[in-house]
């Protein structure tokens, strides 16, 4: 307990939902008033881009699409990491899953002979598979040989990303493209439908909302959910009662993964129709998501949520690139500052704040 | 054009190149042997060679970039101190959040440098008598700038400090059980801190290399996750300056090799191989017995709380 | 004149609180030069926090603390160092991968910045020849038994010049006979005029050791007595606030079947040096086994092997007369076995699921809490609320994190968990450490009463009182063997203590039966 003025701080050992919303929310708000500091050493006046944000994405049929464009691999990314988070393991590879099942995708919308009306399915099963599996590697090195899966699932984001790099130069470079680094387009049996008059591919939606929704069961109502959560919580309880590590973090990864390449597969098939450089397959989605995740503690039904939260941000970036002129890297500046003004308030919801009581207040430690 | 000279060539470069590699693992190491891992690495380097780049071009002499950079990285490391170890928020989350705000930043700031060459980079230093020695001369002691004989030296004095003074002796008891320390009047924050801010310092200096002297121009992403690698680094050279030197030099041959074999193998699977190598580097240290596994300092990630209770 | 300036230390109206408890309540305890007080209460009393308060390790939020007859400030434990003070903590404050004199040097003014450690080994062997205290500076740390590393805490202190020694639950890590020795090294600190704060629970002890006793109860101070005006049962009535039965009533032992066999059980630490070499024992059903020891003898490893959480390197373990020597932890549990682990926030419960899902834990895989991969919510709820009942766990709600729980209602949690459906054979390790005296009570009489419905129970505990109390037999283990094994109505102290510092017993009591 401490005692500020007439006000005494006392810490808590579980802060209440509603505190955990209203400090997430207030830490957004301090991110947005920083980032508004940068808009301005920029030269343009804040109030102006708010506004021009403000109008551009939430206030147009098209812009609404947009977010919600942009939110869908977020979606997928994020619940996926939800998983991952909730066993305590720090999958920072979400970026690299998601390209796997892009590569994947396209190796099937391209070069694998199926019946039309089984390419999709097959595409978003095949994603799914590469996806887990890239994503199970750290897991085993981490409880075979003890490998720090911060710097394994990172360092898999550059090696996946330098393999699509020499697929879309070399061995799947498309022969109609011209000399550019694309594959050939799609067929029309490999392109996802968009909701008329928008760019939203709604199957990945549809698959990333029910995502969120099982994942949630899966945490709360499963066996698997239930070892999940001891082992993040408490590996040496979980060895205590005789769960498996190694095959809990296994099948964790595998959804985590999983899930993040679908949202590889949906970027593919429903946006670009073909597979081309890294930087635009993904954008970065697989390490905003990490944020999606932190911000919803853990949630997949939350995540949901941030992930459009976050995908406001994503189209507002476009939009400041076209109307005001500032590079797209302002969204990473947006991203940290919203990452750290979140660790920072953390601290914040273990503290109680409540009026000193009347009695004769203390005088403290004089001489100090 | 012969072997030697070839050999020549390419140790001599995979020096240049090792150099940035060398500093920030050093900084790495004495941030992780205090007890906090700060995973902005990538973020401190790129920031540093920002800075470095467009303070070295303003004022049109590198020394001025070079400090700038430490600058830099120092105060993006007192951010991370102030968060992990006075506000004790995740060590991981607040470094990746440095990550993604430095590159951001950097991207940001350095859209009009773009492309410019820098008019006043840091120039090699060769070396008094012994650069004239055939092929070890070439090799080791003509293309080099300073730092590269600095970051040597840097590694020898950081290893004594660590390992036979008083300070060496805080540090690791801070990172190993900091309530010890605590326990004997050693401020566990301050220590933290220090070690923190050098770890900025080094990996300030180590981008700001990067724009200054190895190839002395500004481009977005410049640090090429070097920066990782680095992490990689400081858990391969078990938190040891020593043996840090071996592991960055092994690791600036493997980038530059990937330019090197480009006539020979595709350029995108060659620009994978220092990652691959640092996970491969990583698993082999698993193998073999526990013995023989360096350990973490104890206390590492670990917030520190007087009388938690 | 100024107040207290005889008094080495002198400690007035100390309060400090700490979320949801007043640790300290207006505290008042003095400390004359060359003499040893106690501070006798019992685990929670607040016994630590006063000393953490006058080392300097918190601050309190009342009352004055005075060194020497000077009003003085404490803002950090170097404060207390450079007015004299020295705390030897219950857990020791060492750097285990350190050597020794690394340890001592660290934060010691007047080393040299270079290789300070070389100048304090010096010192220090001058100085533990004077003390008695023999240690050899060069090694590390974590090769130490726990009475050698207790003399590099001491030495710690005395090097720092430390004129008022606070010694926390010193005895708890060593034998009777090191005890011994540790009040003879006290004794000519005494002469030296040094003052020593020695903290316990345990009464013997403190009547033996100490000028004055001053006893805790619930943050506040009951009285201060001379050690040589008081006795045991006036001390105890003044520690717990009534009287106190020192025999809890035990039915005969009845024992059954064998419920626990072990032959030639070997197995190694984590480090590889050998931990248990060669362990035979066997628990029957319907008795307790009490297996005596000093920490670090063994125990953990044993309790871990026949857990399914360390694998031995050689030997059988039987359960119920199957054969489980290398079987996982979850077979063992699902054999009935049940398991009150030693650390039990770090082992027994997950702090963040609530108190119903820790109860369901090492079962949820099971019916009637998981079917075809489910949990079923309702059977959990129903299980909880008869455990939360039977178990008389305070919680505010099943659905509380339980975290939230005191130390006492979370060891009742894995008590109600493990003790659940009946197990053949109970392995509870150090069960009632660190709990009150009304947990404890609690405890003790719900092992006995799952002796009394037939389950075997292997005991461990540092605790020799305990193990007086609650066991049939007694077995002492010592570097990985058993020492011999005694009829608990039989044993005497002396004997035990004998064979925890190595002396093995000839004659094998109750191992024919």
């Amino acid at each position: 307990m401490k005692r500020l003025g007439p006000l005494f701080l006392e810490r808590r050992l579980a802060p209440p939902r509603s505190v955990v919303f209203g400090v997430s929310f207030l830490a957004v708000l301090v991110a947005l008033l920083l980032a508004a500091l940068v808009f301005w050493a920029y030269g343009v006046s804040p109030v102006r881009a708010y506004s021009e944000i403000g109008r551009g994405t939430l206030g147009t049929v098209g812009g609404l699409s947009d977010i919600v464009r942009r939110a869908i691999p977020l979606i997928l990314c994020g619940v996926g990491l939800t998983l991952a988070f909730r066993a305590q393991f720090w999958n920072i590879g979400a970026e690299g899953q998601l390209l796997a099942g892009a590569v994947a995708a396209t190796g099937v919308a391209l070069f694998v002979r199926v019946p039309d009306g089984f390419r999709l399915p097959l595409m978003f099963l095949a994603g799914f598979g590469a996806g887990a599996v890239w994503a199970v590697v750290p897991a085993l090195l981490r409880v075979k040989l003890r490998v720090n899966e911060v710097i394994s699932t990172l360092m898999m984001n550059y090696i996946m990303a330098y393999i699509v790099e020499w697929l879309v130069h070399g061995p799947w470079k498309g022969p109609t493209m011209r000399g550019f680094a694309y594959t050939d387009m799609f067929p029309v049996s490999a392109r996802l439908p968009l909701i008329a008059g928008t760019r939203i591919h709604w199957p990945t939606l549809a698959v990333g909302v029910l995502a969120a929704v099982v994942v949630a069961l899966l945490l709360s109502r499963t066996r698997l959910g239930y070892e999940i959560r001891v082992v993040g919580q408490n590996p040496d309880a979980a060895r205590y009662a005789g769960i498996s590590f190694a095959s809990v973090l296994a099948l964790a990864m595998v959804l985590s993964g999983g899930l993040a390449a679908l949202a590889g597969v949906g970027e593919v098939a429903g946006v670009h129709w073909r597979l081309r450089s890294p930087g635009h397959v993904s954008m970065g989605y697989g390490y905003t998501a990490i944020i999606v995740a932190w911000l919803a503690r853990g949630s997949p039904i939350a995540a949901v949520f941030t992930a459009l939260l976050f995908g406001l941000i994503f189209a507002a970036g476009d939009l400041m690139k076209t109307t005001l002129g500032l590079p797209f890297q302002i969204t990473g500046v947006f991203n940290g500052l919203i990452l750290f003004s979140l660790i920072s308030s953390d601290l914040l919801m273990y503290w109680r704040v409540r009026w000193a009581p009347k009695e004769k207040a203390w005088t403290g430690q004089a001489g100090l | 054009m012969d072997w030697t000279s070839w050999l020549v060539g390419t140790v001599s470069r995979a020096l240049a190149f090792g150099v940035p590699l060398l500093w920030g693992t050093l900084g790495e190491i004495y941030a992780e042997r205090s007890g906090v891992v700060n995973l902005g690495v990538e973020g401190m380097m790129i920031l540093g060679a920002y800075a470095g780049f467009a303070v070295a071009q303003t004022l049109g002499h590198p020394g001025w970039g070079l400090l700038a950079a430490a600058g830099v990285g120092a105060l993006a490391a007192l951010w991370h101190a102030f968060l992990t170890v006075t506000l004790r928020a995740n060590q991981y989350v607040s470094g990746l959040a440095l990550t993604l705000f430095g590159l951001g930043l950097a991207g940001l700031l350095g859209r009009g440098w773009e492309g410019r060459p820098l008019r006043a980079p840091l120039g090699a230093v060769a070396v008094p008598v012994l650069s004239d020695v055939p092929v070890l001369g070439p090799m080791l002691f003509r293309d080099q700038t300073i730092l590269t004989y600095l970051g040597l030296l840097l590694a020898v004095v950081l290893w004594v400090v660590l390992f036979r003074t008083r300070w060496g002796i805080a540090i690791r008891s801070v990172g190993e059980s900091p309530a010890t320390a605590d326990s004997l009047g050693i401020s566990v924050a301050r220590v933290r801190y220090l070690c923190v801010a050098l770890g900025g310092v080094l990996a300030g200096v180590g981008g700001g290399y990067l724009s200054v002297a190895y190839r002395p121009a500004w481009t977005e992403g410049m640090t090429a996750g070097m920066g990782w690698i680095v992490i990689a680094l400081t858990i391969f050279s078990a938190w040891d300056p020593l043996q840090a030197i071996w592991g960055a030099f092994f690791f600036g041959a493997l980038y530059h090799l990937s330019f090197r074999l480009q006539a020979y193998v595709s350029p995108e699977l060659l620009k994978m191989m220092p990652y691959a190598f640092a996970i491969l580097v990583l698993a082999a240290s698993g193998f073999g017995r526990a013995r023989w596994r360096a350990r973490a300092p104890g206390a590492l990630g670990v917030p520190y709380v007087r009388g938690e209770r | 004149m100024a107040e207290g300036a005889r008094e080495a230390v002198l400690l007035r109206n100390i309060t400090k609180s700490f979320p949801g408890v007043v640790a300290n309540d207006r505290v008042t305890f003095d400390l004359q030069p060359g003499e040893v007080h106690a501070l006798l209460g019992e685990n929670g009393a607040g016994k630590t926090t006063l000393m953490n308060v006058l080392y300097g390790l918190y601050r309190p939020d009342e009352g004055e603390i005075w060194v020497r007859g000077r009003r003085v400030h404490l803002r950090s434990p170097r404060d207390a160092i450079d007015l004299g003070i020295g705390m030897v903590h219950q857990h020791f404050k060492l750097v285990a991968p350190h050597g020794v004199a690394e340890n001592v040097a660290l934060g010691l003014s007047g080393t040299p910045f270079w290789a300070p450690a070389r100048t304090v080994g010096r010192q220090l062997k001058e100085l533990s020849e004077r003390y008695g205290l023999p240690v050899d500076p060069d090694r590390r740390v974590w090769e130490l038994s726990a009475g050698e590393q207790q003399r590099v805490e001491i030495l710690k202190a005395l090097i720092r010049g430390a004129q008022v020694l606070i010694l926390d639950e010193p005895t708890s890590v060593l034998t009777p006979q090191e005890a011994g020795e540790l009040f003879k090294v006290l004794g000519r600190m005494k002469a030296e005029g040094h003052g020593v704060i020695f903290i316990s629970h345990k009464l013997d002890e403190v009547l033996s050791v100490a000028d004055r006793i001053t006893v805790m109860r619930r943050g506040r101070v009951v009285g201060t007595v001379r050690a040589e005006e008081t006795d045991k049962a006036a001390l105890a009535r003044m520690m717990v606030g009534r009287e106190v039965v020192f025999r809890l009533t035990k039915k005969a032992c009845q024992p059954g079947e064998a419920a626990l066999v072990v032959e030639d059980l070997h197995a190694r630490t984590d480090r590889g040096t050998p931990a248990l070499r060669g362990i035979s024992l066997a628990v029957c059903r319907g008795e307790i086994l009490g297996l005596a020891g000093v920490a670090g003898n063994g125990q953990r490893e044993l309790v871990e092997v026949l857990t399914g959480l360390r694998r031995p390197e050689r030997g059988r373990v039987a359960i119920l007369g199957q054969d489980l020597t290398r079987a996982s932890a979850r077979r063992i549990a699902d054999a009935g076995v049940a398991h009150v682990p030693e650390e039990r926030i770090r082992l027994g419960i997950v702090p963040g699921l609530s108190v119903e899902e820790n109860l369901i834990l090492k079962k949820h895989h099971r019916p009637p809490f998981c079917r075809a991969g489910g949990l079923r919510l309702a059977a959990v709820r129903q299980f909880a609320g008869r455990a939360i009942e039977e178990y008389r766990i305070m919680t505010p709600g099943p659905r509380t994190p339980a975290k939230l729980l005191s130390g006492g209602n979370i060891q009742k949690l894995i008590l109600a968990r493990e003790l659940s459906g009946n197990p053949a054979l109970v392995i509870a390790a150090h069960p009632t450490y660190g709990l009150d005296v009304g947990a404890t009570e609690q405890i003790r009489e719900i092992l006995l009463r799952q002796r009394e419905a037939g389950a075997g129970i292997l005991l461990v505990s540092e605790d020799l009182e305990e193990i007086m109390e609650l066991a049939d037999r007694i077995a002492v283990l010592f570097r990985g063997e058993i020492m011999g094994t005694v009829l608990a109505g039989e044993a005497t102290l002396e004997e035990i203590g004998l064979m925890m510092a190595g002396e093995r017993r000839t004659v094998a009591v109750g191992e024919e039966r």
